[in-house]
């Protein structure tokens, strides 16, 4: 068997195996299924009974009043004057009640009492009674459909479309912008957890000194490869796992949450996803080798990568604006950075608001500073595994990267 | 035909030769002593012996070929920056090594086992590395360097930082290699080691081979024409004595490089002296390489 495969072997089991690779992978999975289960639990347990008719009292000055006095869900009583109505009250009768003074018609207030503490009256019951007064107010003056259409005016649909004046997809708000946003943090999780794995693993073996004895076996650049690739595998694990979740719980959840009715997640995520999800990873698996072999000890490298993890998690902060705004300069720029572009494009892509010149575009800026960086890493890599004592200075690695 | 063969090798480090033009063959079932002190470009020699680095100039064939993967599956390296897998057991760390050198699972294992209970170590197989002693893990790093059972062993520095006991252990069992029929390479600071074990040696002062030859060739070829002579009177008139030299119990006699110890010892005994100890003085490797080394500077 080759040698590098190998390793790829060595290392997508060391991988696995590790607990918290278990825990993160598997996290996703459990929540989902917590969440359904309680969404299921409260549905099947929470009857709320024929929601019990309210009353409202009222004393009527203007006796205008008499007409209606069933509004959905409440029926207003009418009580002579305000003491009865205020027995009425504490008595529980009513849960409240309005005293309609007898110049309403001129200074439109109205007095409500009642027992409960509350900051303001809750916009139920603000409505029934609106509604109320206004059935009174109107009656026989318009027709029963006026009426109604007064009482709710407008009952709003909003529809997107896109530059081609046609309806756009995903319309859901929750497939629109929830979806992109939670799949750009999954791909961030599992991009920079496989790649520091690979950086854990290359300072460990320099470390612990193990690293020449490997290098007795095998070549630097089979190392790099098998490396590269195991831990790669082990990172498409998580995110097939964490995609099929995704899936899963899309299909099952449009079913029986209805709120999520027609969440869909666009086909062409899946395939893209993948493709962006291997070469983002490569990128900055590459570019965590290259930094392992450069430091003697794993806290070391980490000041270094910060450099490389900043700006790749940029476009997560700029994942709104990059929702609502995909064809404007940022997002373009951020699709088309390398360092950027991996998870820009999948906010993109998941939002289905990315042309596909602009997807071939990137995808080939990207494979191209793949090969360049995992080009220079190897060098790098080469050189710098048996270095233990300082840290070069970045003068002396352009030197041995010309030099090698 | 030789299992190392290194012809003219050079190599440089930011401008400064650190292996000049170094030539040595080593044969089959024989112990390779390179001696010399520290940075003198044994551990870079072994390292482009290894294919590592690569020199700059000059060429190395490993077991009649130039370095490749199939030779690298038939030499032993235990390099002198060693360790292992913290986090893995003694047995995960073995065969991983091992299937490093196209090792089968199965044989690994059995090989594995048959070492471990060779050097006592058997018991802790299952541990994990970080659970041993540093001792018992120099002693996993051996059993890891001959597992695959290597045609050609390196070993840099083995003996640093190990009790006299597991010196014992290594010593032996680096001379059971020898006679399996292996070639050994011993780079280390240790003479005394290197004259213990050693056939031959090279002897490497700032990247240049100043002594290279068989052990006892080089030893004659310093041997500084004297005896050590403990007797009861020492006579006069003894041929081809040029001077003596009292050394408190013992006395030093210079020859003038004519005569052999043994007519000195027929002598003595001709004139009736009783000899309580007569002893050809030959240099021990130290006084050779600081004598070499002290020319050379």
């Amino acid at each position: 068997m080759n040698k590098a495969l190998i390793i790829v072997k060595h290392e997508f089991w060391q991988t696995v195996r590790n607990r918290s690779f278990i825990i993160l992978t598997l996290a996703l999975p459990v929540l989902v299924i917590l969440g359904v289960g309680i969404y299921q639990g409260v549905q099947h347990w929470y009857h709320p009974g024929a929601p019990q008719e309210e009353k409202i009292g009222y004393v009527d000055h203007t006796g205008m009043f008499g007409n209606f006095t069933r509004e959905p869900g409440v029926q207003f009583v009418l009580y002579t004057d305000e003491e009865t109505a205020k027995d009425a009250l504490l008595a529980k009768d009513v849960k409240e009640y309005l005293e309609i003074p007898a110049d309403y018609l001129s200074s439109g207030v109205i007095t409500r009492y009642t027992t409960s503490r509350e900051v303001a009256p809750s916009t139920k019951t603000t409505g029934q009674i609106t509604d109320f007064l206004i059935s009174n107010l109107l009656v026989g003056q318009v027709s029963p459909q006026v009426l109604e259409r007064v009482e709710t005016p407008v009952l709003l649909a909003s529809v997107r479309l896109n530059e081609a004046g046609e309806i756009a997809p995903n319309q859901n708000v929750v497939s629109s912008f929830v979806v992109p946003i939670v799949f750009a943090v999954l791909f961030m999780i599992s991009i920079f957890f496989s790649s520091g794995f690979l950086f854990q693993s290359v300072t460990e073996e320099k470390e612990n000194r193990v690293m020449e004895i490997l290098l007795s076996s095998v070549s630097s650049g089979q190392l790099l490869v098998g490396k590269v690739l195991g831990l790669g595998m082990a990172g498409l694990l998580q995110v097939a796992v964490w995609l099929v979740t995704v899936e899963v719980f899309s299909r099952v959840a449009s079913g029986i949450i209805p709120a999520l009715s027609d969440l869909s997640i666009p086909v062409s995520l899946f395939g893209w996803g993948i493709l962006y999800f291997i070469l983002g990873y490569l990128m900055f698996a590459a570019l965590y080798a290259g930094i392992g072999s450069i430091s003697a000890t794993a806290r070391e490298g980490q000041g270094w990568s910060t450099i490389f993890v900043l700006p790749a998690i940029l476009p997560y902060y700029f994942s709104y604006f990059i929702v609502s705004n995909p064809e404007g300069a940022v997002s373009r720029t951020l699709t088309f950075f390398p360092l950027t572009s991996p998870i820009t494009s999948m906010i993109r892509l998941a939002s289905g608001a990315i042309s596909a010149w602009q997807i071939a575009l990137s995808l080939i800026i990207l494979a191209g500073s793949v090969v360049l960086i995992m080009w220079l890493a190897s060098k790098i890599f080469r050189v710098f595994l048996l270095m233990y004592g300082k840290r070069p200075a970045l003068r002396e690695i352009v030197r041995y990267i010309r030099e090698a | 035909m030789n299992v190392v063969e290194v012809s003219e090798v050079s190599k440089s480090f930011k401008g400064v030769k650190v292996v000049d033009s170094v030539s040595f063959s080593i044969g089959r079932s024989e112990i390779f002593g390179m001696v010399g002190p520290n940075g003198a470009g044994k551990t870079t020699t072994i390292r482009m012996l290894m294919d590592i680095i690569k020199p700059d100039s000059g060429e190395i064939k490993i077991l009649g070929e130039p370095i490749n993967e199939e030779v690298k599956n038939r030499i032993g390296y235990l390099p002198e920056e060693r360790g292992l897998y913290k986090k893995l057991t003694v047995s995960q760390s073995l065969s991983y090594l091992a299937a490093l050198k196209n090792m089968k699972k199965r044989l690994a294992r059995e090989r594995a086992e048959e070492l471990l209970k060779r050097v006592n170590m058997l018991p802790h197989k299952d541990k994990k590395t970080e659970e041993l002693s540093h001792g018992m893990g120099q002693l996993i790093q051996f059993v890891a360097t001959i597992l695959h059972n290597p045609e050609l062993v390196v070993f840099d520095e083995p003996f640093v930082a190990l009790d006299p006991v597991n010196t014992q252990l290594l010593k032996e069992l680096i001379l059971e290699l020898r006679s399996q029929g292996k070639s050994v390479i011993l780079s280390t600071h240790m003479m005394n080691q290197v004259e213990e074990l050693c056939d031959r040696i090279l002897m490497i002062d700032k990247g240049q081979a100043v002594l290279y030859g068989s052990l006892t060739e080089i030893k004659s070829r310093y041997r500084n024409n004297s005896v050590f002579l403990e007797c009861d009177r020492l006579p006069d008139g003894l041929p081809g004595v040029v001077g003596s030299k009292a050394h408190g119990k013992y006395i030093e006699i210079f020859l003038d490089g004519r005569i052999s110890p043994q007519e000195i010892l027929s002598a003595l005994i001709n004139k009736g002296v009783k000899v309580d100890r007569f002893e050809v003085s030959t240099p021990s490797l130290n006084e050779i390489f600081i004598q070499v080394v002290k020319e050379g500077r």
